[in-house]
């Protein structure tokens, strides 16, 4: 709750979202920090991959896993860089001197990590598109995107908690990836489920609704539980 | 006081388990299909069952703690894991050991219940390390309880996940949880989910008390050494308890060597 | 219960299974009681040293009173 100073009333919660955002955007692009390493990082794990299964196309179920594994990796990169800046700058302070609502932080850094994994896809997906896609991407897209946009909003939601939960310890980088995983290993299912029709030798298969409807569902329970619990990792 | 009511439970425990093992073995009849094998059903299932309940009752002290500000209420959710990671270890190797025996095989990924306890494990071995980061014990607590509050509300939902992803392959299920079984079968799991849900209460009690004495004596230590205490704080995972006329719970108390426990 | 793909174990068979089963978690729950075990005996030589200290303490309060 926004405590009202005695003169100045607190001010709208979506005016500090607005400057939060572009607070973090002019952070990233001064800094280039986590947007590059991500992409860079999910290209190479292609790379990888070509070599390591031996293989020139993927498609089906291999296709969908190399790219969602691939993807989470590199989430784990953003998500690593999403709050250390804040935790060593003294910008948790600052925020919470300001007498704007807590959960406008959880808001921007949800919507930050987003763009992040926004941006890392527009890159990944045409990198795996060209090094390791056998089928074609573009009849595949419209429901490829479906998923990602699912996808994306699990790994944002866990993302986000897991990595204002490991900022402010001594091995953050260790920590991060090691409680996210677990708690993502529903949404890879879910949104490997999904891709690997879209993703046919075959051609474009359907896509199961009950895999989305289950991501969507997952998403929904955590992003409640990270709304209700966020604020006490900001306390002190 | 943790330690009053153990000695009758832990003897309550001792006869529950005693008769759901004589019952077992002597009364209950050899299953149709797993003959003898099946015996392991009375171990795996009720020891799964708690061990889930156990995590859940974490992730419910965690939300109490966290209104509360009390350390006891973090006590009870870090002990509370802390046995549920344990008899979690049981339902893997108990699981694997039926697995062998009835499909000759260590470990099967169409088995829903062996492959949601092998995430929730990996998830709660965080637990530990997580608390050993934070060097401060207030803010330890804190986080700790946000953990244990996601988690909680992880394992569920994972159950179900992973049940719904075996459904449309083959599905191998060891031993179905469900009530038809037949009249003895039934009576016999019952008692042994009863009997297992007093030992993991008991054992949490046993240690509760072990964690609760530890606080009283570090606080009767600090009154009387006082300026010539010596012993260094160590950094700890173990939540520290507010115990004596204002002994300081701030600082980061050590307990025994390190993260152990 | 049927359950696809089960193989049909003897009796004499079965049985080192469900033995080693049941042994393993009785070991795993010995284990943990050694260890809490290891932690009360430390906690009553701490008891012991504390109530030693608090002993000199009075004693010396009372060499000091008899002056």
């Amino acid at each position: 709750m926004s405590d009202a100073a005695p003169r100045h009333p607190a001010p709208r919660a979506r005016a500090v979202l607005l400057a939060l955002l572009r607070k973090e955007l002019r952070v990233e692009l001064r800094s280039f920090e986590a947007v590059p390493a991500m992409s860079l990082f999910s290209v190479t794990t292609f790379v990888l991959f070509h070599f390591a299964l031996q293989r020139n196309a993927l498609s089906g179920d291999l296709a969908s896993g190399v790219l969602w594994v691939t993807l989470l990796f590199a989430a784990m990169l953003g998500i690593n860089r999403l709050f250390v800046a804040d935790a060593e700058q003294g910008g948790f302070d600052g925020f919470l001197l300001s007498p704007a609502d807590r959960s406008v932080l959880l808001y921007s850094k949800a919507l930050t990590l987003l763009a992040y994994l926004l941006v890392l896809e527009l890159v990944a997906v045409p990198a795996f598109a060209l090094l390791l896609l056998g089928p074609g991407l573009w009849p595949a897209l419209p429901s490829l995107l479906a998923v990602l946009a699912l996808g994306d909003l699990g790994v944002v939601v866990i993302g986000t908690l897991v990595g204002a939960l490991a900022v402010r310890t001594s091995v953050r980088d260790l920590l991060g990836p090691m409680i996210s995983l677990p708690l993502l290993v529903p949404v890879l299912l879910c949104a490997a489920r999904a891709t690997s029709p879209v993703l046919g030798a075959a051609g474009v298969g359907a896509l199961p609704l009950r895999w989305l409807l289950t991501l969507a569902l997952y998403d929904l329970v955590f992003a409640l539980i990270t709304f209700a619990v966020f604020d006490f990792l900001l306390e002190d | 006081m943790y330690g009053k009511r153990l000695r009758p439970l832990a003897l309550t425990t001792f006869a529950a388990l005693t008769l759901t093992l004589v019952l077992a073995f002597f009364w209950a009849p050899d299953d149709a299909n797993q003959g003898f094998l099946q015996k392991i059903f009375y171990l795996h299932v009720p020891l799964a069952i708690v061990t889930l309940c156990g995590f859940v009752y974490a992730g419910l002290a965690a939300i109490a703690h966290l209104r509360t500000r009390d350390s006891r209420w973090d006590m009870r959710s870090y002990v509370a894991i802390h046995l549920s990671l344990v008899f979690g270890v049981g339902v893997l190797i108990s699981g694997s050991i039926w697995a062998k025996g009835s499909w000759g095989v260590w470990w099967d990924w169409s088995e829903p219940t062996l492959v949601s306890f092998l995430l929730i494990m990996l998830l709660y071995a965080t637990y530990q390390p997580l608390r050993f980061a934070i060097e401060d014990p207030e803010r330890q607590a804190r986080y700790a309880s946000v953990f244990a509050i996601t988690a909680g509300a992880f394992v569920p939902i994972n159950f179900v996940i992973v049940r719904l992803s075996t459904a449309y392959l083959h599905p191998r299920v060891l031993g179905d949880i469900s009530a038809n079984l037949p009249g003895r079968f039934q009576v016999v799991f019952y008692l042994s989910l009863i009997s297992m849900a007093l030992l993991w209460i008991t054992l949490w009690r046993y240690e509760m008390t072990s964690k609760h004495a530890g606080a009283q004596l570090r606080a009767l230590r600090r009154a009387l050494a006082g300026d010539e205490d010596e012993s260094m704080p160590r950094r700890s995972a173990v939540p520290t308890l507010n115990v004596g006329s204002g002994a300081g719970g701030t600082r980061a108390g050590g307990d025994s060597v390190g993260a152990a426990r | 219960m049927i359950v696809p793909g089960l193989l049909e174990i003897p009796l004499h068979e079965a049985v080192p299974y469900v033995a080693g089963a049941y042994t393993a978690f009785v070991a795993l729950i010995l284990i943990y009681l050694a260890i809490m075990a290891t932690k009360l005996s430390r906690m009553e030589r701490e008891l012991g040293e504390l109530t030693e200290l608090a002993e000199s303490r009075r004693r010396a309060g009372e060499e000091r009173e008899e002056l």
